[in-house]
């Protein structure tokens, strides 16, 4: 089985694709009480969608997003919190600044190396970063979280409320922008060409593809798409603390992405949405045994669907696989 | 048909019992798992053994209900969402519990902007209740209990040295034991902060060893750390070394005595509950607790504290009748009074939203065969002292 993505003449967008966010406007009139958790959702799908560019397309295995997504968080936190900025985009624009420089730097460095290795690297260095935000309380607030964020409203007008209504709709927004960037990558011959290191490493070298630097571009571009992420966490939240890095939101993003099959663009949705539903719904039930269910539930998707959600209805639904030629060029 | 009359006489039913019962919401937030998970159900098991026993008391037709949520060991992001669909999504009237510090600080813009009063039942870094006029604590602060041990081991020893968890609280009762143990002519010889999760204890004590302090005064956050730091203290000798074990209760709470062993023995705590307190209300507490929950089962500080926090609850729920308003309900905790606590007579400062209660320097010695927490000492009714300092400044 082929995944889906790579070069294609038809990169129009295909009405299916419209439904993810015909369904979001749709939660943000219905179920005006979940906004909160619904902005929570659209934050990882961004996650995600991140990860998939580098894991799903490039075949770069990491357990260390969460440095890009950390990062990015605290930087946003910061730059409201210790210098008194409180607009959104400046906000976001210096931890999108800040979660690119570090991607391009250690990718520089870790892209020379490949599996186990690089698995171990992408390690360190959210542990490294994590280890810092601990120890650099004036900073960050170590393990008491930083507090005192404050963001202006959105456009001069929004302001963020409780109900998470403007959150909501400010997520939405920049997801969407990040959608059309990463499927406009990856319907690019950049993105043909990353399948392509992903299928064959060596046959791209033979053909004279420059591998390395499309791995370093592709790395820096998802850490930058990570670090979008995490400034909004912060933003929305007003708070930043200690657990968005490490490994644990690094193990919990490649459980959604898997969950909803990866390699895939639209998997980057479902796994998100299915996850932290299902979390909310088990922790209210059982707040003191709901991570039995989630364990069940991975280990029900590995037994009995090796493609995440969307492999299964792949199975299901043949005329739902992803576009013939897309499949075509990526073989 | 018949479905249809069912269904519209359940309605009616419904709607009918609506009228006359009053449904109080209470959010509740604790830690059922990672860092300290073993704690929630402490705190949770007194909140429901208190609503148990005094039910009866509520104004007639008025039923609280308890909406638990695990928020993950320290974990400020996860204690903010989950008191932020508390309050829009369950409606609830009252916000209570947390274990941690960072998360308090996470949620207390949440009861300042939804105006729904949060009783704190155990985070006891000292800034917390500033930080919202509608927080009040009834646990601690660390400020309460580091100061006077720092008081009463400056009269007993020379030098000293601080061993504490790098996070707010650890910060409190480091600054509280310094300052107290300066005033009283000792000398502390260092100072080491360690971080919250999973630190490897032997190299901080190997450090400790070799200053030969005094004593040394060590504060982590309650639970199974506790057990592991004694552990270290006595493989490596320390305590042969002359050093005496000094803290705040949390490295000798009640539930983990039995785990850490006769090393315990003889570590001299200041706090303001034990399970082995002689006080009558203090046995009956226990009593309850082990007719509930079984006799191998003993409640520790967070169900002291859980079960006054709730105490106060019902009094604001039965002051006004079961129709809670948050500003009204805020001024009932500022008066707040309990001559008859099981830790002993405690009070709300007004001004500070903070508990008064008595600490008590306790030692631990086998009572029956079994590791126990015995009061020597009383200092009645403290106010926590770092906000005492503020107001000199």
């Amino acid at each position: 089985m082929m995944h889906g993505g790579g070069y294609t003449v038809d990169a129009r967008i295909r009405w299916p694709e419209w439904l993810p966010w015909i369904a979001a406007l749709a939660g943000f009139f219905l179920l005006p009480e979940y906004l909160s958790l619904g902005a929570r959702i659209l934050i990882y799908i961004l996650f995600a969608l991140s990860l998939d560019l580098i894991l799903g397309y490039a075949g770069i295995i990491t357990l260390g997003h969460s440095a890009f997504f950390g990062l990015g968080a605290y930087v946003a936190g910061i730059v409201s919190a210790k210098l008194g900025i409180t607009d959104a985009f400046v906000q976001m624009a210096a931890a999108a600044a800040a979660a690119g420089l570090l991607g391009a730097l250690t990718g520089a460095v870790i892209l020379r190396t490949r599996a186990l290795t690089l698995l171990m690297l992408t390690l360190a260095i959210t542990s490294i970063i994590l280890e810092i935000a601990n120890k650099a309380t004036w900073l960050t607030g170590g393990a008491d979280g930083l507090s005192g964020v404050v963001v202006a409203p959105i456009l001069g007008a929004f302001r963020f409320d409780l109900f998470g209504r403007t959150a909501f709709l400010y997520c939405l927004a920049v997801l969407f922008l990040g959608w059309l960037l990463a499927r406009r990558l990856i319907y690019s011959p950049f993105g043909a060409m990353l399948t392509g290191i992903r299928e064959n490493t060596q046959r791209m070298h033979a053909i004279g593809a420059p591998v390395y630097w499309r791995l370093v571009g592709v790395y820096t571009l998802s850490a930058v798409m990570a670090g979008v992420a995490g400034a909004l966490l912060t933003q929305t939240n007003q708070f930043v603390g200690l657990n968005v890095l490490g490994f644990e939101p690094s193990g919990e993003l490649l459980v959604m992405l898997i969950l909803g099959g990866v390699g895939r663009l639209y998997g980057a949705f479902i796994g998100p949405v299915a996850y932290l539903i299902a979390q909310d719904l088990l922790a209210k039930q059982f707040p003191e045994y709901w991570y039995l269910g989630i364990g069940l539930l991975l280990v029900a998707v590995v037994l009995f669907a090796r493609g995440g959600i969307l492999g299964l209805i792949d199975k299901w639904m043949p005329f739902s696989k992803p576009a013939a030629s897309a499949k075509a060029s990526a073989r | 048909m018949r479905l249809l009359k069912t269904v519209v006489f359940a309605a009616f039913a419904l709607a009918a019992s609506g009228a006359f019962a009053q449904t109080i919401k209470i959010g509740f937030i604790t830690s059922y798992s990672g860092l300290n998970g073993n704690l929630g159900p402490y705190m949770e098991r007194a909140v429901r053994l208190y609503i148990k026993q005094h039910e009866k008391e509520l104004p007639p037709g008025v039923k609280i209900e308890l909406l638990t949520r695990d928020d993950t060991g320290p974990n400020p992001d996860k204690a903010r969402q989950l008191a932020q669909e508390l309050v829009v999504r369950d409606k609830v009237d009252l916000l209570a519990g947390v274990i941690f510090t960072p998360n308090a600080m996470a949620i207390a813009p949440i009861a300042t902007e939804a105006k729904v009063p949060f009783v704190i039942m155990n985070a006891g870094t000292a800034v917390i209740t500033t930080r919202s006029p509608y927080i009040a604590r009834t646990s601690f602060t660390l400020w309460q209990s580091s100061y006077p041990l720092g008081q009463w081991a400056s009269r007993k020893y020379k030098t000293a040295y601080t061993l504490v968890s790098d996070f707010g609280p650890g910060h409190d009762s480091e600054d509280a034991f310094t300052k107290a143990f300066g005033e009283g002519g000792g000398r502390i010889l260092g100072s080491v902060r360690v971080p919250l999760q999973n630190p490897d204890w032997a190299a901080y004590m190997q450090r400790v060893k070799d200053a030969r302090p005094d004593c040394l005064m060590v504060f982590i956050p309650a639970g199974k750390t506790a057990t592991a730091v004694m552990k270290n203290f006595g493989d490596l000798g320390l305590d042969k070394a002359g050093i005496k074990l000094i803290g705040p209760g949390d490295i000798t709470t009640d539930e983990e005595l039995p785990n850490m062993g006769d090393i315990a023995l003889g570590v001299t705590t200041m706090f303001h509950y034990s399970a082995a307190a002689e006080r009558p209300a203090n046995r009956a507490f226990v009593a309850a607790w082990k007719k509930e929950y079984g006799t191998n089962e003993t409640p520790n500080f967070l169900s002291a504290g859980s079960w006054d926090g709730t105490a106060m609850i019902f009094e604001a729920i039965k002051a006004q009748k079961g129709k809670l308003d948050p500003e009204k309900t805020m001024e009932i905790f500022k008066r707040y009074k309990n001559a008859d606590s099981p830790r002993g007579p405690i009070s709300i400062d007004p001004e500070t939203r903070d508990i008064v209660q008595n600490e008590y320097l306790r030692e631990v010695r086998k009572v029956g065969g079994q590791l126990a927490n015995v009061e020597l000492e009383t200092f009645p009714s403290v106010k926590d002292p770092w906000k005492e300092l503020q107001k000199k400044k």
